[in-house]
Formats: C-alpha cells, sequence, structure tokens
C-alpha cells in the first residue's frame, strides 16, 4: 500500500463498498429476475445527469457539482422503473417489452442532450462522459469517501432488512396475504439499487454498472444453498472486484475502472461456474459420473 | 399468541352468530372478461369447507380476491366481523405449489420459519424461539428430518407439506390453502387430511381449494360451489347434489360422486 497515494487509496476502497453493497443488492435483483429493470434503470441515468448539470449552469452553481448530477441521475433512473411498472400494470405488454422501449428512449434522450450540451459555448461538459464508462481519475477524496459511506450504508439496509427482502423475493403473495406491504418493501429494495446504481456511476459507469450488480450474485448462487451465505459470498466477490479493478486501474493509468472491474467480477464468475463444488458444471460432471459407474457396478438400487 | 390476538385482533364467541368469513357482493374480472359475479357468503363460524367447481369456475381466484391477492370489482370482505386489513394476523395461507420458484436458495426450515415474520416484526432478527415453534410445524406435517434440506431437492408432495407447515407456523384462526392436495402422493395426501382435521378440532376454520369431488364428503364438512358465480354453499350433504353438480359442471356431472365406472 505504500506505494499508492491517499487519493487512490480512498478512491479503491470506495470501489470495494461499492462492490459489496451492489453484490448484495444484486442478489434480490438475480433472485425477482429483475436483472433487466436495473440496467434499464443505470442507463436512464443519462438524461438525468445532463439535465442536472444544465439547472446547475443555469442557477450558476459550479458546472460539476457531484451531488447535483448524482440527484439527477437519481430521479431520471427513478422516473423509467416507475414507467416500466406503469407500461407493466396498465397495458398488456410484457416487462421485457417495457424494459427495452423504456431504457432505449432514456439512454437516447441521454445522448441527445449530451451532444446539444457539448455544443454549448460557455460550458464546460468534459466530465460528463466519464459517468457513461466511469472515470475514477478525476474522482476528489472527499467524493470518494462520501460514494463509499452511502455503500456501506445500503450494504447495511440489506442486512438489516433481509428478513423482508427474502419473503418478498421468494413468495410475495404469502407475504401479501399474511398482510406485509409487499408495495412499500419492493420500493425500499429498488430504492436501493438505485443509491448502489448513482453511487457507482463515477467509478463503473452507467453501461457497466449492471455487471457489478448481476455478476456477483450469479457467481456466489453456484457455491451455496443457502440465502445469507450467497449474500455473503456476492457481497465478497463483488467488494473483491471492485478494490483490484480500482488498484490495477490507478497503477496502469489509461485502464478504465469500470470495466477492469467487471473484468474481474466475470473471471471469478467462471472459475465458480467450473469448479463450485455443487452448483458447478465439474462437480456436476463428476457426481454423475460416480453415479453412472455405481449404477453399472450394480451398487445402486432405484 | 394469545396476547397478540386479545390487542390486535376480534374474535366473537362461536356462538354469537358471525362467521369466520362473510364475502358480500364479490365480482372479479381479469381484463375484460368476468371471473366471478356477485358472491354473496358466509363462512360456518368453524369446520372445514372445500370450494369446488370445474376447471376454468373461479376457485383459485375466488381464494385469491378474498385475500386481496387480486384486485375486485365489487364487494366487501370481512373476517370474523371485521374488515379483513384488520385482520390479517388471524389468516394463514397456503399458495398454490406453481406460485413459487422452487430453485431459490433457502431450507425447508427457512421456509416455515416465514410464517413467523409476522409475529416477529419489521427488522428484527428471527429467534430461537421461532425457528423452535418453525421446527415443531414442520415435525407436524412430518417433515423434520427434511429440515435442512434446500427446498428444491423435494419431492412434490414434500414441497407441499413445507407450504403447510409454514401456514402452521403462522398459528391462524382461519386458513386459505389452495389445492394443497393436488398431484401429491397417498402418504402426504393422508398426512394433510390429518393436519386438515387436527385444525378442525381446534376450531380453526380452513376453506380449501379442492378438486377430487369423491374425497369431499369423508373430510370437509361444507361446501362452497362455484362456477363464475355461486352455484350452492352449505353443508356437504345440503350442497353436494346431483342437482347442483349438474349446475355447476353440466350434463357430464352424472356420476362424478360416484367416480369412474
Amino acid at each position: 500500500m505504500a506505494m499508492v497515494g491517499h487519493n487512490t487509496l480512498v478512491v479503491l476502497l470506495g470501489a470495494t463498498a461499492l462492490g459489496l453493497a451492489a453484490g448484495m443488492v444484486g442478489c434480490f435483483m438475480v433472485l425477482r429476475r429483475r436483472a433487466l429493470v436495473s440496467d434499464a434503470l443505470s442507463h436512464a441515468t443519462l438524461p438525468g445527469i445532463v439535465a442536472a448539470f444544465l439547472t446547475g449552469m443555469a442557477l450558476g452553481v459550479e458546472g460539476r457539482s457531484l451531488p447535483l448530477l448524482l440527484t439527477g441521475a437519481a430521479i431520471s433512473g427513478a422516473i423509467a422503473v416507475a414507467t416500466i411498472q406503469a407500461i407493466k400494470r396498465w397495458t398488456r405488454l410484457t416487462e421485457d417489452a417495457a424494459i427495452g422501449a423504456v431504457l432505449s428512449v432514456f439512454f437516447g434522450a441521454g445522448v441527445v442532450l449530451l451532444s446539444v450540451v457539448q455544443e454549448l459555448p460557455a460550458a464546460n461538459a468534459a466530465g460528463l462522459k466519464g459517468f457513461i464508462f466511469g472515470q475514477t481519475a478525476a474522482m476528489r477524496t472527499g467524493e470518494a469517501m462520501g460514494l463509499g459511506a452511502l455503500a456501506l450504508l445500503a450494504a447495511a439496509m440489506v442486512w438489516l432488512f433481509f428478513k423482508e427482502f427474502r419473503l418478498l423475493a421468494f413468495d410475495e403473495g404469502f407475504a401479501r396475504a399474511a398482510g406485509w406491504p409487499t408495495g412499500r418493501i419492493d420500493l425500499a429494495l429498488m430504492a436501493l439499487v438505485t443509491l448502489v446504481t448513482v453511487v457507482g456511476l463515477q467509478t463503473v459507469g452507467l453501461v457497466l454498472i449492471i455487471a457489478l450488480l448481476i455478476t456477483p450474485a450469479a457467481t456466489a448462487r453456484f457455491w451455496t444453498d443457502d440465502l445469507a451465505r450467497m449474500l455473503i459470498i456476492a457481497g465478497g466477490v463483488g467488494a473483491v472486484s471492485g478494490g483490484v479493478g480500482a488498484l490495477l486501474s490507478s497503477r496502469f493509468a489509461d485502464l478504465p475502472a469500470g470495466a477492469i472491474i467487471v473484468l474481474v467480477a466475470t473471471t471469478l464468475f467462471f472459475i465458480s461456474l467450473i469448479v463450485a463444488p455443487s452448483r458447478g458444471l465439474l462437480g456436476r460432471s463428476l457426481r454423475r459420473a460416480r453415479l453412472r459407474r455405481a449404477l453399472l457396478a450394480g451398487e445402486l438400487a432405484p | 399468541m394469545l396476547q397478540r390476538l386479545l390487542s390486535d385482533n376480534f374474535i366473537p364467541t362461536a356462538d354469537a352468530g358471525v362467521g369466520a368469513l362473510a364475502v358480500s357482493g364479490l365480482s372479479v374480472a381479469y381484463h375484460q372478461r368476468l371471473v366471478l359475479r356477485d358472491v354473496t357468503w358466509t363462512a360456518p363460524a368453524r369446520g372445514l369447507v372445500a370450494v369446488v367447481g370445474p376447471n376454468g369456475a373461479g376457485k383459485s381466484t375466488f381464494l385469491k380476491a378474498v385475500l386481496g391477492l387480486v384486485p375486485a370489482l365489487t364487494g366487501t370482505i370481512e373476517v370474523y366481523g371485521r374488515p379483513l386489513k384488520r385482520q390479517r394476523a388471524l389468516i394463514g395461507y397456503v399458495p398454490q405449489r406453481e406460485s413459487v420458484d422452487w430453485d431459490f436458495p433457502v431450507s425447508a426450515l427457512d421456509v416455515v420459519t416465514m410464517g413467523r415474520y409476522g409475529l416477529i416484526g419489521w427488522g428484527r432478527r428471527i429467534t430461537g424461539k421461532h425457528r423452535a415453534a418453525a421446527m415443531q410445524a414442520l415435525d407436524r406435517v412430518g417433515m423434520a428430518d427434511f429440515a435442512h434440506r434446500q427446498i428444491g431437492q423435494l419431492s412434490g408432495g414434500q414441497q407441499q407439506r413445507v407450504f403447510l407447515a409454514r401456514a402452521l407456523a403462522q398459528e391462524a384462526r382461519l386458513y386459505f390453502m389452495d389445492e394443497p392436495l393436488a398431484g401429491v402422493d397417498a402418504a402426504t395426501e393422508q398426512t394433510i387430511l390429518a393436519v386438515l382435521r387436527e385444525l378442525d378440532a381446534e376450531g380453526r376454520t380452513v376453506i380449501c381449494v379442492h378438486h377430487d369431488l369423491q374425497t369431499v364428503a369423508e373430510t370437509f364438512d361444507h361446501v362452497l360451489m362455484l362456477n363464475g358465480g355461486l352455484i350452492a354453499a352449505g353443508p356437504v350433504r345440503e350442497a353436494l347434489t346431483e342437482e347442483n353438480l349438474r349446475r355447476a359442471y353440466g350434463q357430464r356431472a352424472s356420476g362424478l360422486l360416484l367416480g369412474p365406472r
């Protein structure tokens, strides 16, 4: 650690916290089959970021005020998710059609707004593009600390309401019959996903944040049949990916952190896919081979 | 448990003449199609009720609409004389087995413990006391040995018993069960029927969607016969008649009670 500066260390810890939170929240998105909703959510943050930038300019606030930009991101992300829910509820379109439509419209609007802003002579919009693929290099120490704290808050909330989220994800009908406010629990879960997405915008970028939400959860599922353990493993995989990815990108100046983080997570995913004892490919084929041998040797009773 | 009932919920004594469930004017539509029209019915204060009717008659829809899981077009629901919303803690529910993902990373004990969540409360940890109660419920359906199995590794009948155990863990007064005997093995059927009789003996009410007309008379006291609306309701002997069956099932009904010849 002696080789990394104070700022880099803070950014690195922030990315670790982000990975932890994304891995944990992501478990519920995977189990609720909401992976694509979070993809639409992250893509839909772009118009919000640019709109917030324009608002800031009009109000005379410094152009790249991170809290302002992230607030804009959260608002347009939330509007996109609400739009998906509304389309699903009030029309007979299926969820994937609603997701496809909303994701592309919001992202398209964001791209158009972004190119308009870059044409404005007075605007210093150079930093905005960093939100698409992530840009840790530009992060200030204070910002990285704030984002890390928010990520830890999200992870703590998941742990606190573990029981409620598990109930909702497993059997929503039963939960409602028993009087649980499933709408509000679902809203809380979506709020946490939004928080993690927004926190991850600067580090990972809006295109790749989906991978940090989904890959650690999918990786963890190979190792365990217990949701609590799955959350711990996914949090660990996310944290390692975030930390190692940020470290590598700080060492090799031009490597974008987001892409490296996702590649680290994906490497862990493929290793798990093959070697995980209970649900991995290797374990499964070994068990089948053993079974076949036992059957042929006549040791197996039906 | 008793304390909770006394403080939050209201149960009149059995002789007060208030039914366990009072449904009035319930109509339900999916998209443009009316599935249930104007059902008005009061469940007896105790006993086992079978909800019967042909496929697509709206039996499951009736249960879900009563529980508020699908929106009703019209109608009011009362449980022990009060609006359902205020009596949720008195209700236990066994959904259809197909309604959940059995590959979900939870054990049988985890699922049954979900029946205790209402008693545990928001954001609170699951204590040993509640885990012991869940274990007891598993034992009651003969599944204690499978407590730590992931639910996907259980047979269909075992999964159904886990769902029943979860409802038992709720310690409810009024139970709703959606086809708990559908596609289960003989041993599971015996276990479930035995639990139903125990619940009855304890003075609880069970409203159970049931597809096998031949076993209705053996097990249930009352019948609610549906086909797009209320066809008949009452004690099995009075309501389960050839005439009513013909009205619910059409001409195919002849011989339904006697089975294939």
